[in-house]
């Protein structure tokens, strides 16, 4: 397995409308073919730190501030979408969303939108190879569609663009247990058979850890804590803060956890 | 019944022309949520644009259409590019106002150089044209207004629905934010929408110019009437302002033909204020979808 660095993140600082500082100095870096997941509770600044490398970050009024994004050796930061994604890196937005009023089909057409004019059909075999009940309702309106299916949606809709580092954010917001068991699996077969590298933000770190080859836990718009799946899930703070388990190993309850006795912070 | 069935023609075509037009409007509204108050300049700039190439410059219409068309989708990307796309990103209501702003600049331009005088293009359609069927007489102008209603609605039907820009420019219009994340140029977008849209304001101009005369005020107020009719047919369905288009076209001159000429412009909007007490999404609009 080919291991390049694909793209670093040098402490950087993200402020959104010239006031509110969100990230403050992340650094990370994620390896060539890998799927490097991103852990951290609500407004530590994952999804913050992903529309920083895609672009997104411009049209809410945010700016990378200080640091530097290294995409393949070169300077990334504050490019707009338009030129980032033709780069070849695409985000999957948080939420699901779909182009209501088009059919699946249209909506994974708007996928080609980096590569306007070259053969998409194959490309649309190949997602449908990947999410099967997309074919089926081809000719539906999105809108119509079970939160399920608009998840496998728009992640096809981002393989059509043809990515080669697939920014995923929270893959499983929202759904049954075993359709989160199914897309992380698909994740997986994405990552091993077309080579896209993944950063995955998530709050299910259970599974998350368990796809991952490398992890980097996010507190208060800083990272607070990296290593390898392996090392991550053995560590007793992110058993007991995310994996919802004592440090014997045991499942915990909630009546037993005693606020003022719990360790809030890493820094 | 003769009467009838030449107003109904006459409604049909001028319908036609209004649906035409508020096609236009719609998608500049669909892209970027702009209300072009300029949309009648546009017209009119269409119609005096090929006034130029046909009796000025004297060229055959073959020519001087497709010309004058192509102008006015220059022109839509220019007004864009110099007004529109400093604003991405402000309040709507500051691009509201500009288009506003660039009416009144438009007119002025336009009454500078041909002043408020009636001009009529030189008679450059075949008689042969004409349809005669018992009594009932139906001029080439109207003939051709309705076939070129017909194919251009066809055509922006196709191009919407099966093409590749057609889909982004919708994808846009749907949900912006996903748009950008794919990687949809929306700059290019709300500029190809605002070229499309000065093309058939300005189609529909020279062919009301054919029909009326063409005068900067008479075709800048037919601006207006773009807004009963998309409100009619609904802010957002671009099938639905032809609609709107063709039944405020047949109001106009049924009123104008059996009650009185008086009456006909007000009935649009008196229909508009009907529309918006009963079904103010109007016929076609976007019933917004929503998952519970």
């Amino acid at each position: 397995m080919e291991s390049g660095i694909l793209l670093q993140l040098n402490n950087i600082s993200v402020v959104y409308s010239d006031v509110i500082q969100v990230l403050k100095g992340v650094s990370l870096s994620v390896e060539e073919n890998r799927i490097v997941s991103l852990l951290g509770s609500n407004g530590a600044g994952k999804t913050t730190t992903l529309k920083a490398i895609s672009g997104l970050l411009k049209t809410e009024n945010g700016k990378v501030t200080d640091g530097d994004i290294v995409y393949r050796e070169s300077s990334i930061q504050n490019s707009p979408p338009e030129t980032i994604t033709r780069l070849g890196i695409i985000q999957v937005l948080e939420g699901r969303q779909p182009f209501k009023y088009l059919t699946i089909e249209e909506n994974l057409r708007v996928g080609t939108a980096t590569r306007w004019g070259k053969p998409y059909k194959k490309d649309m075999e190949l997602i449908y190879d990947y999410f099967p009940p997309l074919k089926e309702r081809r000719k539906t309106l999105a809108g119509y569609c079970s939160g399920g299916e608009l998840q496998m949606l728009v992640m096809g809709r981002a393989l059509m663009a043809h990515p080669k580092l697939l920014l995923l954010d929270e893959p499983s917001l929202g759904l049954a247990p075993l359709v989160v068991k199914e897309i992380f699996a698909i994740i997986e077969r994405i990552n091993r058979e077309q080579g896209t590298t993944i950063i995955l933000v998530e709050q299910n770190a259970g599974m998350a850890l368990q796809i991952a080859h490398y992890g980097y836990i996010m507190e208060n718009g800083r990272i607070v804590m990296e290593g390898s799946s392996a090392d991550l899930k053995e560590n007793p703070d992110i058993k007991e803060f995310y994996l919802g388990m004592g440090a014997s190993g045991d499942a915990k309850s909630y009546k037993d956890v005693k606020s003022y006795k719990r360790r809030k912070r890493w820094l | 019944m003769e009467f009838f069935i030449q107003l109904l023609v006459n409604g049909l075509s001028i319908g036609f022309l209004y649906g035409l037009a508020a096609m236009g409007f719609v998608m500049i509204f669909k892209a970027s949520s702009v209300l072009n108050f300029a949309h009648g300049e546009l017209m009119a700039l269409g119609a005096f644009v090929f006034l130029v190439l046909i009796s000025w410059a004297g060229l055959p219409v073959y020519l001087a259409f497709p010309l004058a068309l192509i102008g006015c989708f220059i022109l839509g990307f220019v007004v864009e590019r110099l007004f529109l796309r400093p604003l991405i990103g402000e309040p709507l209501i500051y691009v509201i106002m500009l288009t506003v702003g660039l009416a009144s600049i438009f007119k002025g331009i336009m009454l500078f150089i041909w002043g408020g005088n009636l001009y009529t293009f030189p008679d450059f359609l075949p008689a042969g044209l004409a349809i005669h069927w018992g009594s009932v007489n139906i001029p080439p102008v109207y003939v051709v207004s309705i076939a070129i209603g017909l194919i251009f609605l066809m055509l922006f039907g196709l191009f919407f629905k099966y093409s590749s820009q057609g889909i982004y420019m919708r994808s846009v219009a749907d949900n912006q934010p996903a748009a950008l994340s794919l990687g949809v140029h929306v700059r290019k977008v709300f500029a190809l929408s605002w070229a499309i849209a000065a093309l058939v304001a300005g189609m529909s101009g020279i062919v009301l110019g054919t029909i009326n005369g063409i005068n900067v005020h008479d075709l800048s107020s037919i601006g207006l009437k773009v807004f009963p009719v998309v409100i009619l047919g609904g802010l957002d369905s671009i099938g639905g302002a032809v609609i709107g288009g063709i039944i405020i076209g047949l109001l106009e001159t049924f009123t104008g033909g059996y009650l009185s000429t008086s009456l006909r412009d007000v009935v649009p909007y008196m229909a508009l204020v009907f529309i918006l007490m009963v079904k103010p999404y109007g016929l076609f609009g976007l019933v917004e979808i929503e998952r519970v």
